[in-house]
């Protein structure tokens, strides 16, 4: 974590934001702070609020109560201060198909208002980062869509944004472009020190987030890094493969204390930290043990421990008429 | 910001470029980039250029031609140069409400979306619109100005001159009733068959076509309410005055009075502000 200094203010600043619909109350009230220059990922089912709040965090949408400020800026009162520091991906592409890939950059400069002696530079340095200037004068029409996604993040960032708004960003992409997306977002990071908000629903992108905040039917349900999340869950999966797994399960119950089930072939069973364990397994257990499994708890079991449900479930729960506030 | 205290850097990056407050400087701005992005897409799109010229062209010569035996002279000049106007007027018009309608080709591509969050004001985004159809139907039409000399309309230095200024008018006020209906639809389809509804009637109520008098009390006051009528009316004054006939020239008239030229454009002008407001008002509710 970087050295906190007292000129680090959050990047964005969110209390008691809340957006209805009509009857349909998207955000009911939520509270958090994603500190400067780190990656923060925005986790939840679809319908939880997640693109509502984001909308309203880039002066798309104005919420009904609350406030927010983003690099300083208040969203409502401030609304051009705030939209010429962030940068902005959206799930659905926003090129031009018909112009080439640089002309939509400049286009973008020039809207933003990046001085004509810089923009030019500006637009090369962000075209080889994501390693499109080859492709400069192709029409966006024939790019594939990781290209179009890679391509939006550097236009996003032709203006020298403060904080990066990526929606879904990995959606509808192929795994390894996935993982060139998220090589960039780190990069980014890295590099230019620049605050990444972003959303997803795909549990395991959040584990490349500094930190997450879990959203579910219109609140935030937690908050933290993702390991802190998973340890405050407790649970390590344990499996053990043993000669004899009825003495194994006896032997765990009697002298360990832990229920324990065969499961996909092996005793399986949990306990708070796992790799702690296994020592006392091996000194307890009279039989030959063939091999030990420990896996961590997932931002999935996170989710089903703070909502008691799982994600697909909280997804078929709920379809929100969402398209009323979007588009 | 916090640029300084974040762990390892290892490239050195340039400044980040400052940038300026909102304005009139960057509602400028912002007018340039949408009448920019017009212009390129506008000339990267031959077929829309072609199509925009064939209707014309089939109609000044086909139609033209062959209405000519029928109709040997019309206010004193042959049928084709009276007709000249009113197939200028066609052809700007559908370019314009083309150019118009790429507000909801935007919007259903995604485009709109960059444009909205730009901090920049609605209003400029749809002057950069209006400015973008006039400059792509003003081009258009003074290419028809060279087909129509093609086609034996006596042509003038004069002519062109004022023609080129009466197009910059009247492109405006067309683009901007197409950009009122552009911000009340959400799909292409419904553009174009809210565009089929109205283009028509008003090219057909426009006289365009035919003089504007002695027709039966009922069209009469639909060509009086019509936009078109008034920007037909100055440019067929204009042509008409190539041949040294401009006092034959059908003048719109509100009962005894005959509309002079300068008022016609302000009439057309009054319609295009009023569009723009209408545009605006829409336009600036509309979440992106």
């Amino acid at each position: 974590m970087p050295p906190v200094t007292a000129e680090s203010s959050p990047a964005i600043v969110v209390r008691g934001l809340e957006k209805r619909y009509g009857d349909v109350h998207a955000v009911r009230g939520i509270d958090f702070e994603v500190r400067a220059g780190e990656v923060f990922g925005f986790l939840g089912p679809n319908g939880a609020g997640k693109s509502t709040t984001i909308s309203i965090l880039c002066t798309l949408t104005a919420p009904t109560a609350g406030s927010a400020t983003v690099a300083g800026h208040d969203v409502v009162r401030e609304r051009d201060a705030v939209r010429r520091n962030i940068g902005l991906v959206f799930q659905q592409t926003t090129l031009d198909d018909y112009l080439s890939a640089r002309r939509n950059l400049l286009f973008h400069g020039e809207l933003y208002g990046v001085p004509k002696d810089v923009l030019p530079a500006r637009v090369e340095e962000v075209m080889t980062m994501v390693g499109l200037w080859d492709r400069r004068d192709s029409a966006v029409a024939t790019f594939s869509g990781g290209m179009k996604r890679r391509l939006e993040i550097a236009r996003g960032l032709v203006h020298a944004p403060n904080v990066l708004f990526l929606d879904e960003p990995t959606i509808g992409l192929d795994p390894q472009t996935r993982s060139s997306i998220w090589a960039h977002i780190r990069e980014l990071q890295a590099r230019h020190a620049i605050t990444v908000f972003l959303t997803t629903h795909y549990m395991d992108e959040a584990e490349h987030c500094d930190r997450v905040a879990i959203m579910d039917a219109g609140t935030i349900v937690a908050e933290g890094a993702p390991e802190a999340l998973k340890a405050a869950v407790g649970k390590d999966r344990v499996q053990v493969r043993t000669a004899d797994d009825v003495v194994a399960i006896s032997v765990l119950k009697e002298k360990l204390g832990v229920d324990a089930r065969v499961h996909e072939g092996a005793v399986t069973f949990s306990v708070a930290s796992g790799e702690e364990f296994v020592p006392r397994l091996f000194a307890e257990l009279p039989i030959a043990i063939r091999s030990v499994s420990v896996a961590r708890p997932s931002l999935d079991d996170v989710f089903l421990s703070f909502t008691g449900t799982t994600m697909r479930d909280a997804e078929s729960r709920v379809q929100p008429p969402r398209a009323r506030g979007r588009r | 910001m916090t640029a300084a205290d974040r762990a390892p850097r290892t490239s050195t990056r340039p400044p980040a470029p400052r940038l300026p407050p909102s304005g009139l400087a960057s509602d400028l701005r912002a007018i340039k980039v949408v009448w920019h992005r017009e212009l390129l897409r506008f000339v990267k799109d031959r077929p829309r250029l072609m199509a925009g010229l064939a209707q014309p062209v089939l109609y000044l010569f086909v139609m033209g031609t062959g209405l000519s035996a029928m109709v040997p002279s019309t206010s004193g000049v042959p049928f084709r140069t009276f007709l000249f106007p009113g197939v200028l007027c066609m052809a700007i018009l559908f370019s314009c409400f083309f150019a118009a309608g790429s507000l909801v080709w935007d919007r259903e591509l995604g485009f709109m979306r960059e444009m909205m969050v730009a901090p920049v004001r609605r209003g400029a985004i749809l002057l950069g619109k209006c400015l973008g159809g006039t400059t792509v139907g003003t081009i258009q039409g003074m290419l028809l100005m060279v087909i129509g000399a093609i086609g034996g309309v006596p042509m003038s230095l004069e002519l062109v001159v004022t023609i080129f200024l009466q197009l910059l008018v009247i492109c405006f006020a067309i683009t901007a009733f197409g950009v009122a209906l552009a911000t009340r639809v959400r799909s292409i389809q419904a553009f174009m068959a809210l565009m089929q509804m109205v283009l028509l009637p008003m090219f057909f109520a426009s006289g365009a076509l035919y003089p504007l008098s002695g027709l039966p009390p009922w069209l009469e006051a639909l060509t009086r309410l019509d936009p078109l009528s008034y920007a037909v009316a100055p440019l067929r004054h204009a042509v008409l005055g190539a041949s040294g006939k401009a006092a034959l020239a059908p003048m719109v008239t509100w009962g005894s009075f005959v509309v002079p030229v300068w008022l016609d454009l302000v009439v057309v002008a009054a319609y295009a502000l009023v569009a723009l407001g209408v545009a605006h008002r829409r336009f600036a509710r509309d979440e992106a």
